[in-house]
């Protein structure tokens, strides 16, 4: 495999919350020591359940937020604060909501051309307009949505208009967060074939964030697995799905509905709630709701560890777990 | 009018005439557009339209009464005042300087207040609270004390009511945008628009500035009608427009004492102040049901 386009080594993001005059302010830890590689023309899933830094993470690698600690390479550059306004046009974004994704004072044709407008101060006028109208056409929507406003447009029209201004910018990484959890059933297949579509066509690496994991079967090749701001799992998409090493993976994919009548499938209830993200526990973050948990998850913390496969996970989940659901 | 970059089949209409569609709705804003019309005509015509010059005394008609009253004259068809000057011709005369305080008055206090707004919204946390604490300061004083201590230490003279008045609404448009954009900054939009590289003046003026604009847009016409108020009231108490300029509010003063032999002197001025404000206010309400995208349908 050639080589990536963005990795990330140990990103941690923290906030610190509640100072006051005579507080100390609390560390909370949105992301703590995640590392991955996008390549061009593959997908990256990050799944987890809600606040387990995934929407944190996209921030930093769309460069609205700066990593506390680690690293962020983007082709082969660091991407450090004072690197940002020539970084950015690499990296774009697309938002769940796509609602308040689309500024609701300009026209389609406005939305598209901004960022060449920005980025693209030499190109003349009728060239964007040329670009804004090509765009409209690879995302599927008709030439005459180009002056329309965007509360015109249904959630999934909007989710492409979103897409297409992402493109805009020729960009190497798109970052997906949640892009179609927000729509009907009925179009999230056309926007997910869309978005399959379009990294075929422009080679782009996908970092795909979403808690669906029927979703992320669908258009994924890697996955890692997040929990409370660590990964957990990572792997390829076929691995981690067929056979799950972390228990939190294995309760995730238990919860996932599938369409297999009378599929003999038992149900792992997860008890107990998710730890404060303020709280840093020594041992493993999910100890309190595993069941599989014993002394030495409540006393130190397990490191991603395997090859391609990796589970952060002291007594990682094997062919016998499986053979027993 | 149509778009010119749109092709044939999809050609939309122009910004105005659409603007129009929507405003024609409201059946009071376009009464209150019409009187304003007639207001500004008024306003910009006024030594045309007006039979006398509003300063002419006819000594020998005053206060005649209107001319459909016993004793009244068709030569001045609102009648005269004490010193026997037109009141129909003051009145008209009158409309050109209370517009004036409003024009003024509106578009000094709006774009100051959203200049300092746009800054405390963008601004980091203690400049915020500067700025707004000194907001408070003005806000916490009555407006029109405060207007009256102004133009006290400025001396009285109508440019110096307009500055006072313009200080005293200025952090109502303060307050009002640095709260849309609070609210219009954690929007997505506002995160893409960072994303593809603007930067901050971009971001305050194109990205959040026209979002923010339509409770700007209510607060300045209603203001508008607040500053022809009070410029009237400080012309009754004689800190405005000083005699014998013929603003309402002065003129209101003038008659004062003649209120019970005389009826037309006091409520003609008074009459075009409160249809004048009223024509505003229904306007500003049409204004923004119109400026709204979110209340267009496609």
């Amino acid at each position: 495999m050639n080589a990536p386009v963005m990795s990330a080594s140990a990103l941690a993001r923290h906030y610190e919350i509640g100072a006051g005059m005579f507080r100390k302010p609390q560390t909370l830890r949105a992301v703590q020591r995640v590392d991955f590689s996008l390549y061009a023309g593959r997908t990256l899933a990050v799944v987890g359940e809600s606040g387990c830094g995934k929407s944190t993470l996209a921030r930093m690698v769309t460069m609205i937020e700066e990593p506390t600690a680690g690293e962020l390479t983007l082709d082969g550059k660091p991407v450090v604060k004072s690197a940002w306004p020539e970084l950015r046009t690499d990296v774009q974004i697309v938002f769940q909501d796509p609602y308040g994704s689309l500024n609701p004072r300009q026209r389609i044709g406005t939305i598209l051309m901004e960022p060449l407008v920005i980025n693209r101060p030499d190109m003349s006028a009728a060239e964007r307009e040329t670009k804004a109208r090509e765009m409209i056409g690879l995302v599927g929507l008709r030439p005459e949505h180009f002056d329309r406003y965007p509360h015109m447009f249904s959630g999934g029209q909007r989710q492409r208009i979103a897409i297409a201004r992402a493109l805009m910018l020729d960009p190497k990484v798109l970052v997906l967060d949640e892009p179609v959890s927000a729509l009907d059933v009925s179009i999230q297949s056309a926007v997910l074939n869309l978005l399959v579509d379009i990294q075929e066509r422009m080679n782009l690496a996908y970092l795909f964030i979403s808690h669906d994991l029927s979703v992320v079967r669908h258009v994924c090749d890697d996955i890692i697995v997040m929990y409370l701001g660590q990964a957990v799992e990572t792997g390829p998409k076929e691995a981690v799905f067929a056979a799950p090493r972390h228990p939190y993976t294995k309760a995730l994919l238990s919860a996932t509905p599938r369409a297999e009548p009378g599929a003999n499938k038992e149900r792992i209830k997860l008890t107990g709630e998710l730890p404060s993200p303020l709280a840093n526990l020594p041992g493993c973050p999910f100890a309190p709701r595993c069941w599989k948990v014993q002394e030495l998850c409540r006393a130190e913390r397990p490191s991603l560890s395997g090859e391609d496969h990796a589970a952060a996970c002291h007594f990682p989940l094997d062919d016998e777990d499986h053979a027993q659901t | 009018m149509t778009d010119a970059t749109a092709p044939d089949e999809t050609a939309r209409p122009g910004r105005l005439r659409e603007f129009w569609f929507y405003f024609r709705e409201n059946r009071g804003a376009v009464f209150g557009l019409w009187i304003f019309v007639g207001f500004v005509i008024c306003a910009a015509l006024g030594p045309w339209l007006a039979p006398y010059d509003p300063t002419e005394q006819f000594r020998e008609f005053a206060l005649l009464p209107p001319a459909w009253q016993e004793g009244g004259d068709w030569a001045f068809p609102l009648g005269t005042d004490p010193l026997g000057r037109d009141m129909l011709s003051r009145l008209i005369e009158g409309a050109r300087y209370s517009f004036f305080v409003g024009v003024i008055v509106v578009t000094v206090a709006a774009s100051g207040g959203i200049l300092i707004g746009m800054v405390a919204g963008f601004a980091p946390q203690w400049l915020d609270s500067v700025i707004m604490r000194i907001m408070d300061v003005i806000l916490a004083f009555p407006s029109l004390l405060l207007a009256l201590v102004l133009v006290a230490i400025l001396g009285p003279s109508l440019t110096n009511a307009m500055i006072a008045i313009a200080i005293v609404l200025q952090p109502h448009y303060v307050r009002l945008t640095r709260a849309s954009v609070l609210a219009e900054k954690q929007k997505d939009y506002v995160t893409s628009a960072r994303v593809a590289g603007a930067g901050l003046l971009r971001l305050m003026f194109v990205t959040v500035l026209p979002n923010c604009l339509a409770p700007i847009i209510v607060q300045g016409a209603l203001s508008f009608s607040t500053a022809i108020l009070d410029a009237a009231a400080l012309g009754f108490l004689g800190m405005g427009a000083q005699p014998p300029t013929p603003e309402w509010g002065t003129m209101l003063a003038e008659a004062r004492e003649f209120i019970l032999r005389a009826w037309w002197v006091v409520t003609f001025p008074g009459l075009a102040i409160l249809i004048t404000v009223l024509a505003i206010n229904l306007m500003g309400d049409g204004l923004r049901d119109a400026l709204d995208p979110k209340l267009k349908r496609s």
